[in-house]
């Protein structure tokens, strides 16, 4: 099973995802914000992140750019956590290095599926 | 000495509830077991002002506060000094704990409904008022304690006497 | 739904993490009202943002789709497209409240929007230029349809670095049905140029499978610009368009509207900080409990020190642990601070005054049950500050003051306690009219020599303000005995210092916590009881010459200028054994509810920390007493409540 970086704001977004991707076998550790991310990062390899896009102190698509910057995290897939009505910040976010999106709102199903297809 | 409360009885007792008898001035009382939550032997409480004389104190129930009360002095019945058979048995009713001082406890019994009567106006030393009913067993009578009515309704008229200031409390806007 | 099982807890905490977004929204709304700064617009922005995303999310979609329209007006203004005005902030404060009644209502199990949230619904849409959208379903369109596909995918070089695998999508696209995959490698450089980190193939797939354009499409949504993808029906392969998907089901819509009532849990957040500093607590008693432990087995008189330090260890871990246990509770006073700009606001509207609200200390911390009831004795000294202390424009330009009065909330700790303040730079109190009030309802013959303090107790008796002006707001100190009372049954304590001309200063005093209190322990007879240590002054022994009896007034005593009556506890509890003589025994000066008195008892036997345990639970509640606590011994003594006995002293000597 693999090692998950979730990154939200949200402590009930946060939990949620963390909950149902635990509860599939995973490891998961919780990050609320981008700077918090970066220093879970540092030393320890994730094999998949997923971060929110508005989060105060510092938001998703600069946490996934500062990620990129990093050899040991080049290629590891980054899904950012969206809202329908921002396609740009899709576009944002993958000009920044991130791998895809998850459309908010989601069920734990859909949230299941989208890790197995990035993860196999 | 936790006195577990004993699951129904079996299906061919139907109507039987079980009591826990007490012995109170050479009467027999009883108490439904269901309501029994533990049985002590007689510690000394700590004595409450303002409180009603059969109300002997508090005591420290493994971290809760129970009131104790002396079952003589409520029935006004003449104060026994406490022996080593005084024994607090400690009640729950709806919710709120306390403690009931009896001169001993004897047994415990299965009363049939069917072997309950109304208890006539006389002949008790206790008001009728805290009794559900009378049953006899090997031709002695005992007494069926209605527990909920010990610590009121008196004590809620008292409670609103004593505290006419609570009343006068309104809410802030 | 997500409702289910262990994620029932998400949503409770998506509704405490959103009623403390709609505060933020409030706030940051409120502030931008004053001439905020930009940046603001991007925290309501944000707040609002993720309450839409977990609305969703979280089973509430009526709530989504109203947080989305002030979602949408936010992005004009945050886009530049639309100057923020007092309409809009109007309005969206009047979004704030709807939604709380929302998250109220999702609380209650009751259906989410109600005549109001549907008008207010319908104005942001209408700020926006549009009809509010219908809550249909959108039926995805249907897209091309053919019986097999060509797909050319060729991903740009970066394609790796973004995580993205080729042959992940390719597997993902097997999904759909069968392959026929061919690899291009044309573009394939040089061994040497070759970047192991890059991507250089190209594939030409073959699906043979009846899907649509938009299934393919979505295997490499994500990739859509770092690949040239090119998807083409096989030729002779199309067939017509297939039925569009049926719409939404409406039983699991409807399942979706009647959710079951969430109780109000009840519950703390706890910064991990916290949890993390208790965790190692824990830890280190663990520790220090084996090492203990070691002594069971043999005792040798040699290590008595190790022992000793142990224990030392232990008692010192047993404190921490319970300062970081009861620091669980403790919460920052913002979330009461918070109501008030809006209050401020909205009152001095109506009052036509003009309030800048400062606020001091929002992250002191206090007991949560404390954070729970200061609200509304808060509420009612604000409005009091409001409606009386601060003055309108022309008094004050009169009076040569600016128009706008300050009306100032300051929370800090002073000792063992918690001290709220609220104060104003309006007229103060006006002495003659408080002394003719009280004159009026009997509570005093004459003002004269009355001190300021004691006119400033006056508003605070119980007697001052009679039933026919309860109701009416502008009464002069409305209610006050009850702020005092509300105060008093915390644990604390509300006085007055005011300055004619220059203002009022309310100053609430309250415990840190009410689950533990520092106390004295009394001796009354072979009795023991527990004077909390926040009302005790000083302790005095009196010489019997000392005690004046007064007709009526039972017995008083000298202490800094001015007479105090003395409570005998012994009398006021009916305790057997004590002492009688007032040289014998002990006065302890405590204070409650403002006054000042000396509780004789027999002496003090100790100092501790009291649990403090309710008598109520299981009993009633007594007059003079707090509640109870268990002493070492594992007896119980009662606490005393001095606002409680000073009551019963006044009782016992009228009768």
């Amino acid at each position: 099973m693999a090692k998950i970086l979730a990154v939200d704001d949200s402590a009930s977004m946060r939990g949620m995802v963390a909950y149902t991707l635990r509860g599939a076998g995973h490891e998961v550790t919780e990050a609320e914000n981008g700077q918090l991310a970066l220093d879970a990062a540092n030393g320890a390899a994730f094999d998949l992140v997923l971060a929110d896009v508005n989060m105060p102190v510092m938001d998703g698509i600069s946490m996934v750019r500062e990620l990129r910057t990093r050899p040991s995290y080049k290629g590891v897939p980054i899904l950012m956590l969206t809202t329908e009505s921002h396609t740009d910040k899709k576009m944002e976010g993958k000009a920044a290095g991130a791998t895809g999106w998850l459309v908010k709102p989601f069920d734990p199903e859909q949230l299941l599926a989208t890790v197995k297809r990035v993860l196999g | 000495m936790t006195h577990p409360a004993n699951p129904v009885a079996s299906d061919a007792e139907t109507a039987a509830t079980q009591y826990l008898t007490v012995n109170l001035a050479s009467e027999e009382y009883a108490i439904d077991i269901l309501a029994v939550r533990e049985i002590r032997g007689w510690t000394p409480v700590t004595r409450i002002p303002q409180a009603p004389h059969y109300v002997l104190g508090v005591l420290n129930l493994r971290g809760a506060i129970v009131p104790v009360l002396d079952l003589r002095l409520r029935f006004g019945l003449q104060r026994e000094e406490y022996s080593a058979t005084t024994v607090t048995v400690v009640v729950t009713v709806a919710g709120r704990l306390f403690g009931v001082v009896v001169d001993a406890v004897s047994d415990v019994l299965d009363v049939q409904a069917d072997g309950v009567r109304p208890v006539p106006d006389m002949g008790t030393a206790v008001d009728t008022e805290y009794l559900k009913g009378l049953t006899s067993v090997d031709e002695r009578m005992v007494l069926l304690l209605d527990v909920d009515k010990l610590l009121q309704p008196q004590d809620a008229q008292m409670l609103e006497a004593a505290l006419p200031a609570v009343t006068e409390v309104k809410a802030v806007a | 739904m997500s409702s289910t099982g262990g994620l029932a807890q998400f949503q409770q905490v998506f509704i405490e993490e959103s009623l403390e977004g709609l505060d933020t929204m409030e706030s940051s709304l409120l502030a931008l009202d004053d001439g905020g700064d930009g940046e603001l617009v991007h925290t309501i922005f944000r707040a609002a943002h993720s309450i839409k995303g977990g609305a969703a999310t979280f089973g509430f979609p009526e709530m989504a789709s109203f947080t989305h329209e002030a979602e949408s007006l936010l992005d004009e203004v945050r886009g530049g497209k639309r100057a923020i005005d007092k309409p809009i902030v109007e309005l969206l404060l009047r979004s704030v409240d709807c939604l709380r009644g929302m998250f109220d209502r999702a609380r209650a199990g009751q259906p989410l929007n109600d005549a109001t949230s549907d008008d207010v619904r319908g104005e942001l849409a209408a700020m926006m230029g549009r009809a509010a959208p219908a809550a249909a379903v959108q039926g995805r369109r249907a897209g091309d349809q053919a019986e097999a596909w060509i797909i050319r995918f060729h991903p740009h070089a970066g394609m790796l670095a973004g995580g993205n695998d080729p042959l992940r999508l390719i597997r993902e696209l097997a999904g759909l049905g069968e392959l026929a995959v061919e690899a291009d490698l044309s573009r394939l450089p040089a061994l040497a140029k070759l970047d192991p980190s890059e991507c250089h193939m190209g594939w030409s797939i073959e699906l043979k499978a009846p899907v649509r354009r938009e299934d393919i499409k979505a295997v490499f949504d994500w990739v859509e610009d770092e690949c040239d993808l090119a998807i083409e029906p096989k030729p002779s392969a199309v067939v017509t368009p297939a039925a569009p998907p049926a719409p939404a089901n409406i039983a699991e819509a409807a399942a979706r509207g009647t959710r079951e009532a969430n109780a109000d849990s009840g519950s703390v957040r706890v910064s991990i900080d916290k949890i993390d500093g208790m965790i190692n607590l824990v830890g280190e008693l663990v520790i220090t409990q084996a090492m203990l432990d070691t002594f069971r087995e043999e005792f040798d008189p040699s290590r008595l020190a190790l022992l000793q330090h142990g224990l030392t260890q232990l008692a010192r871990h047993a404190r921490e642990l319970q300062e970081s246990v009861m620091g669980i509770r403790m919460l920052p006073i913002a979330s009461v601070f918070n109501r008030f700009p809006r209050l401020v606001r909205d009152l001095s509207q109506k009052l036509g005054k003009q309030v800048k609200l400062e606020l001091h200390g929002e992250q002191t911390e206090l007991d949560k049950t404390v954070l729970e009831k200061i609200g509304d004795p808060m509420v009612h000294l604000v409005r009091n500050a409001i409606d009386h202390g601060l003055e309108t424009p022309q008094k004050r330009r009169a009076a040569g003051k600016s128009d706008m009065g300050t009306l100032k909330l300051d929370a800090y700790h002073r000792g063992g306690n918690i001290v709220v303040e609220v104060s104003d730079d309006g007229a103060g109190l006006n002495r003659g009219a408080i002394v003719g009030k009280a004159i009026e309802r009997g509570l005093i013959r004459s003002g004269e020599g009355l001190s300021d303090e004691a006119v400033g107790e006056l508003i605070f008796q119980p007697g001052f303000s009679t039933a026919e002006v309860t109701t009416d707001l502008s009464g002069r100190g409305v209610g006050m005995d009850v702020v005092r009372r509300n105060v008093s049954d915390l644990g604390g304590t509300v006085t007055i210092r005011s300055k004619p001309g220059q203002g009022s200063v309310f100053t609430i005093t309250l415990p840190l916590t009410l689950a533990i209190i520092d106390g004295l322990t009394a001796a009354v007879g072979q009795e023991r009881y527990i004077v909390p240590l926040v009302s005790i002054v000083e302790s005095v022994q009196l010489k019997p010459e000392a005690l004046k009896t007064v007709v009526g007034g039972g017995e008083l005593f000298r202490f800094r200028g001015e007479y105090l009556p003395v409570l005998r506890l012994h009398e006021l509890f009916g305790c057997d054994g004590a002492k009688r003589a007032i040289e014998d025994g002990l006065v302890i000066v405590v204070e409650g509810d403002g006054s000042r008195v000396g509780l004789f008892v027999d002496g003090l036997v100790g100092q501790q920390q009291a649990v403090v345990k309710s008598l109520e639970t299981n009993y009633r509640r007594v007059q003079g007493v707090s509640g109870a606590t268990i002493l070492a011994d594992g007896s119980v003594a009662l606490i005393t409540d001095i606002a409680g006995l000073v009551r019963l002293h006044g009782r016992r000597k009228a009768a």
